[in-house]
């Protein structure tokens, strides 16, 4: 299995639509250059800047214009190149990419894929580094991916591109240049469907992006320490999540925690949990878990980000309570 | 140079003009009267901008628009009856009573929306014009807007992004004068448009929106032009709205005009003076103009008073499009 890592994987897949697609374009702040992480590296070269377009720091425009586009026929992937800046696309995005199709009674289609990352532990204070998800998935129209593994930044990536709707794609910086074993060949991942990590019967773990990680060190962790066995889920998507599947592992489990590194206040963590407790009300032998970021901004110092972000030792503590 | 309006360019425009108009007032009455649903803002006066650009427009050329867009969609061609039909929140309508007044949407015949958010299209109406020029072809993008979404920031990013790419987009500034309730004046320094684009070199022109003619001949040398892959350019008209900013807005923000005024600027009223005094309106031509424009627009009510509602279920099967 070749080795590659996640900003390879998301390069590669934005290079293999455009080769198979001339509908697919790029554009965003820097593209043209390969942006801050290289994710657009190359492009300009195989594909020229008539596909690969650099834009001014407007990003109420250029969200505008990938939408124009979009609902011209063509596929723009639009790079908004930290999800702090989201903020500036809204309008945009929650107005005008959102409600197309709806308002238009179906007349319109937006095929429009919005890249960008989020994360803190960089270093990065307040404004670059939040974990904003759950505000897009409360704007019906939106479909909501968010990759933790190259494998599936790759084909959620295509996927992406290939959805005749609005897709916000939220990569995490923090992974880009993690290396992971991938397939010779990646397939696509449909959107809406988790992936199951690691198999266990004692306790449910869905974890999103970074914290996928941090939920499978703690699984082993907590076999180690204490012969519990965690299953851990990545739903990969958000909106649409894939319901059944963690209801299917809580069934069998019996006990859930939900893992984030949004602000645990408002987090998705909390419709996951609502959702689950709706459906498997009867199979939970303890309280919801729930691990997020306290209810602050992002420190800059570099004690007090690390003492912020929910990690391993968080996820291992929640699990722990849930067997009091 | 584009060709100078022909007399049946004309006819058809004072056409355009009598059923923008009376359709306008029809739907002023119906939402008086609760059939019409909704914010609903009427462009009686401004009549000869929608007509005098939209009928210049192929069905493969766009346009997008504001909140005040139903004589954008008529004169470009969306039925009465089914912009009436989505007025009243109709399946008959053109967006199946899902959009209504603000989000009107016809994109058979190239008016590919509008919106509640004041320029808001703006951006969008550019990307448009990218695809036009990535798919090769020569169609145009046109985006109409009143005076005052200049104000906004996404006005100023777009069009410096469109004089950067110089993609073939024309932008309709319908300057009335008033953004919502309050005058121009109270919210810039500038007070013409084409001022406030100056530096960025986007060729512009300001001209009475009153006068049919006048905006006929100064969009169509830019369209023209854009039909060649030029662009951006800017018309700014200078008109008047008669009525309110929504229907059974307050209203006392500003004077009325006077009556004798009014009939003296009233574009369609003008365009049927120079008619007869050119010579291709026949004195007692105008209340035929008028009646059968009226025949339409009952038609187009009973059209949509015909139309049912939509089933709720459509609440959930339209929220996103199917592969």
């Amino acid at each position: 299995m070749p080795e590659t890592t996640t900003i390879k994987a998301i390069n590669g897949a934005l290079a293999d639509a455009m080769r198979a697609d001339e509908r697919v374009f790029v554009l965003g702040e820097d593209v043209a250059e390969g942006g801050p992480y290289t994710a657009t590296a190359g492009l300009a070269e195989e594909f020229g800047v008539a596909r690969v377009i650099d834009t001014p720091i407007s990003e109420a425009a250029i969200t505008g214009v990938a939408i124009g586009a979009a609902q011209s026929g063509l596929r723009p992937v639009l790079e908004i190149m930290f999800i702090d800046f989201i903020t500036l696309a809204l309008d945009q995005l929650v107005n005008g990419a959102a409600k197309a199709h709806f308002m238009s009674g179906g007349q319109l289609t937006v095929p429009m894929v919005l890249r960008t990352q989020g994360g803190a532990g960089q270093r990065g204070a307040a404004q670059h580094s939040q974990s904003l998800e759950s505000w897009l998935t409360h704007v019906p129209g939106l479909k909501v991916v968010m990759p933790s593994r190259a494998v599936d930044a790759a084909g959620l990536l295509t996927s992406a591109i290939d959805d005749p709707n609005p897709v916000v794609f939220i990569e995490n910086k923090t992974l880009y240049f993690r290396r992971e074993d991938v397939p010779e060949r990646i397939t696509p991942v449909r959107i809406g469907e988790a992936v199951t990590l690691r198999t266990g019967g004692d306790v449910t773990i869905v974890a999103l992006s970074r914290l996928v990680h941090d939920a499978l060190a703690a699984a082993e962790r907590l076999a180690a320490e204490d012969g519990i066995e965690a299953e851990v889920i990545d739903p990969r998507t958000l909106v649409p999540l894939d319901l059944d599947a963690i209801v299917e592992s809580v069934e069998r489990t019996g006990r859930l925690v939900v893992a984030h590194e949004a602000v645990e206040h408002g987090g998705f963590g909390a419709e996951i949990v609502a959702q689950v407790q709706a459906a498997a009300f009867d199979f939970l032998d303890a309280p919801i878990g729930r691990v997020g970021a306290p209810f602050a901004p992002v420190p800059l110092s570099a004690p007090l980000e690390d003492a912020y972000l929910p990690g391993v030792d968080d996820i291992v503590a929640a699990v722990r309570r849930t067997f009091r | 140079m584009a060709p100078p309006l022909d007399r049946d360019q004309a006819l058809r425009l004072l056409a355009t003009m009598w059923r923008i108009r009376l359709f306008e007032e029809r739907a002023g009455q119906l939402k008086r009267a609760d059939e019409v649903v909704g914010l609903v803002h009427l462009s009686v006066g401004q009549e000869a901008v929608a007509a005098a650009v939209c009928l210049q427009l192929r069905d493969d050329d766009a346009v997008y628009s504001g909140h005040r867009a139903h004589g954008h969609a008529i004169a470009k061609g969306a039925p009465l009856g089914r912009v009436l039909a989505e007025l009243m929140g109709r399946d008959g309508g053109l967006c199946r009573g899902l959009g209504g007044s603000m989000h009107l949407v016809d994109v058979e015949h190239g008016f590919m929306g509008a919106t509640g958010v004041v320029g808001g299209n703006i951006p969008v109406a550019l990307g448009s014009a990218l695809a036009a020029r990535l798919r090769g072809d020569d169609s145009v993008t046109v985006v109409f807007f009143g005076d005052g979404a200049v104000q906004a920031g996404h006005f100023n990013e777009t069009v410096n992004l469109a004089t950067l790419w110089r993609l073939p987009l024309i932008l309709v500034c319908e300057n009335n004068g008033f953004a919502e309730f309050t005058p121009r004046s109270a919210h810039t320094n500038v007070e013409r448009v084409s001022d406030v684009v100056a530096p960025y070199d986007i060729e512009c022109i300001t001209v009475d929106g009153n006068d049919a003619p006048a905006v006929w001949d100064a969009f169509g040398g830019y369209l023209a032009a854009a039909r060649t892959g030029e662009g951006p350019f800017l018309v700014e008209c200078l008109t008047h709205r008669l009525r309110g900013h929504y229907e059974g807005d307050p209203g006392q923000y500003r004077e009325a005009l006077a009556a004798a005024e009014w009939q003296e600027r009233d574009p369609i009223l003008r365009f049927q003076r120079q008619g007869i005094a050119e010579g291709w309106l026949a004195d007692d031509a105008p209340p035929a103009v008028e009646a059968e424009a009226a025949d339409a627009v009952e038609e187009a009510v009973r059209f949509a008073q015909a139309s049912p509602f939509p089933p709720v279920e459509l609440i959930e099967a339209m929220v996103y499009a199917h592969a």
